[in-house]
């Protein structure tokens, strides 16, 4: 039973740290490159989430509805970096929080605006509906495995791009040293906008892709910033590799860790003390894991910067 | 930083009067504000109101200690209010009303808290700690929600006001008032100090070069950690009206986003002067306390619907403004005050 509930709880974690992976991806490369620390980028995802709400509602097709949020994502990723992120640049990093906020401030509640406070539902597409045996009497959802998969194809199609093209050898090389790329003459501020364009569509893809297993509603974003944060900061910002081995890790720890924390302790304590402590514990986990890999590494475990 | 820098000048001797008076001004109109408040027929939302203004501004006093003098751009701030608000509510809920001992118990623990995490933090610098000091933030408010005995998510109500002395001191608005205006003063004063004691210099200098200063045999680590302990209590303290003041703790207290609004409030008074935290609070909380009604006035040629639709969804003009304020309105409004002054 336990070693059931085990791999159960793995996998569901794995499927979480690909989704803050994608997530991290773009923010990690913002970050990198531009030394721009985007709060907005959780918003983003929630943008994605209802892109693909509204476009499956109207077209009553899931896969469509993901076609079109993609490029709607992209478009919108755009429209904010030419809009706002572009002044910002240049500014300290206090300014970058505050104004990214701002922009947090009003997406959320144009979202509420537009479509209502209340959670949107999006069916799960009936082509990855209902479960599959991959034990012996261990039934899992498709759909989540389906996440898995996309994750997984996301982060190889990715470390192509960025290992194995001229763009990514320059976005690796922004992530090193941007001045001097920009002195080898190469636009950077067109780089900027590629890099921030791409992750701001991977972060509406990461909400689209969860939209059919969460509830879509306004503010959906925040918590999972902070969550991306935490990975990038681990990982090593900048780094690609890092996010993705830190996503992985975040996501089976956080997931894990909630459900493992109590049974843990009742080898210590007395049921009634572990399972309120547990449940005290499981959600601080990741960031006294953080704290812990900070205070060892102060730049996390894959610095892009030397 | 390099405009942080450029705010800097403290004593502002040239030819300048009105730039000192700032703060003079500042608690002469909270000292006034509860006769006006009395003539005004709404006195116990005017007082609630302006009382919440000082609270905040305490925190966001605490704050500018460590931001605008020593350039620590601590992200988890809202959990010391969390600490202090807890620390009452606790308190209260195991029948210790007595302020005179959950006042100290906020500050010892907010004290501890303070010396742990930024012992951890300091080790890192810039974007670093910006993220390590909200993850001990988020780590604070998770704690809380899971508290199952407290409220949990829901937090819990406090049966009322806490005494003092045994006293019900505070048990009326306006006294609460006064008392919260003596905690801004008294905190105003001892931030002051603070800033002006070669400890103060010593943080700043910290601020411009930690280098120069390690090399003329200051630690920057230990004068900051100091910093960043007494800037926690004091927004322990915020917290422990806090709590008082809405007789209700809850873990929203410490969101993440409370925490941003905090870092707000100081830049758009201006950072590193500590009475332009103050403003900056003020403003912040009036802004959105009026922004629904000056925006349901400011559109009196549209429709009714459309009205009531723009008041409601105020956030989508505020959070454009605070975009508006950080690009445009550098150095907050002490900045605008020093400008205008000047030329």
């Amino acid at each position: 039973m336990t070693t059931t509930l085990l791999l159960v709880q793995a996998l569901n974690g794995i499927q979480f740290g690909l989704i803050l992976f994608l997530i991290a991806a773009g923010l990690t490369l913002v970050f990198g490159v531009m030394d721009f620390i985007n709060l907005a980028h959780g918003v983003q995802y929630m943008v994605g989430a209802y892109l693909v709400a509204a476009f499956s509602a109207w077209t009553g097709n899931f896969g469509t509805a993901l076609l079109l949020a993609l490029p709607t994502a992209l478009a919108f990723g755009l429209l904010l970096e030419v809009l706002i992120f572009r002044h910002l640049y240049d500014r300290d990093h206090l300014d970058q929080v505050l104004a990214t906020f701002g922009v947090i401030v009003f997406l959320n509640q144009a979202v509420k605006f537009v479509w209502g406070a209340a959670p949107l539902n999006v069916p799960v597409p009936e082509i990855l509906s209902g479960s599959v045996e991959i034990a012996s009497g261990l039934l899992y959802p498709v759909y989540r495995l389906a996440i898995i998969a996309a994750g997984l194809a996301v982060a190889g199609i990715l470390y192509g791009l960025v290992s194995h093209t001229r763009v990514g050898m320059l976005v690796r090389a922004g992530a090193t040293n941007a001045p001097m790329v920009s002195a080898l003459g190469v636009n950077i501020q067109r780089l900027f906008m590629v890099v921030f364009g791409f992750g701001a569509m991977l972060a509406g893809f990461a909400g689209a892709m969860v939209a059919p297993i969460l509830s879509v509603e306004p503010g959906m974003g925040d918590n999972i910033l902070i969550l991306a944060f935490v990975v990038i900061v681990i990982g090593g910002v900048g780094s690609i590799r890092g996010a993705f081995l830190a996503a992985l890790l975040i996501g089976l720890v956080d997931t894990v860790g909630r459900t493992f924390a109590p049974s843990l302790l009742r080898v210590f304590l007395d049921p009634a003390t572990a399972s309120q402590t547990g449940r005290a514990i499981a959600p601080m986990l990741i960031y006294i894991f953080m704290a812990a890999v900070l205070f060892f590494r102060p730049s996390g475990l894959f610095p892009a910067k030397r | 930083m390099t405009e942080l820098a450029e705010t800097q000048p403290m004593s502002v001797r040239s030819t300048g009067w009105r730039p000192e008076l700032v703060p003079l001004v500042l608690f002469a109109a909270f000292a006034a504000a509860p006769l006006l408040a009395s003539a005004s027929g709404a006195e116990g939302y005017v007082l609630s109101l302006l009382t919440r203004v000082m609270v905040f501004g305490i925190a966001a006093m605490s704050l500018d200690l460590i931001l605008g003098y020593g350039a620590l751009v601590s992200f988890g701030h809202a959990a010391f209010l969390g600490i202090g608000a807890y620390s009452v509510g606790i308190l209260a809920s195991h029948g210790i009303d007595e302020a005179l001992v959950q006042v100290p118990v906020a500050l010892a623990a907010s004290a501890a808290f303070a010396l742990v995490t930024g012992a951890i933090s300091l080790r890192t610098k810039g974007v670093y700690f910006i993220m390590i000091t909200l993850a001990f933030g988020q780590m604070l408010f998770f704690l809380a929600t899971s508290l199952a005995a407290y409220g949990g998510d829901d937090g819990l109500t406090l049966a009322s006001r806490s005494l003092v002395a045994g006293t019900g001191l505070i048990e009326s608005d306006t006294a609460f008032y006064w008392v919260s205006l003596l905690c801004l003063l008294g905190t105003y004063a001892l931030a002051r100090a603070i800033v002006a004691s070669r400890f103060g210099r010593v943080l700043r200098g910290a601020k411009e070069n930690p280098v120069r200063m390690e090399a003329i045999g200051f630690h920057p680590f230990r004068y900051q950690l100091a910093a960043y302990v007494i800037s926690g209590m004091m927004a322990g303290l915020a917290g422990c009206l806090m709590a008082n003041q809405a007789e209700f703790v809850s873990p929203a207290f410490m969101t993440w986003q409370r925490s941003g609004e905090l870092i707000f409030m100081v830049v758009l008074g201006g950072l590193g002067s500590l009475h332009g935290a103050i403003i900056g609070a003020a403003l912040f909380l009036l802004l959105e306390e009026f922004l629904p009604e000056i925006l349901h006035a400011a559109s009196f040629m549209m429709d009714a619907g459309f009205r009531a639709h723009l008041a409601e969804n105020w956030k989508m003009v505020f959070g454009p403004l605070l975009i508006l304020i950080v690009v445009f309105a550098r150095g907050g409004i002490i900045g605008l005050l020093r400008r205008g002054h000047h030329g």
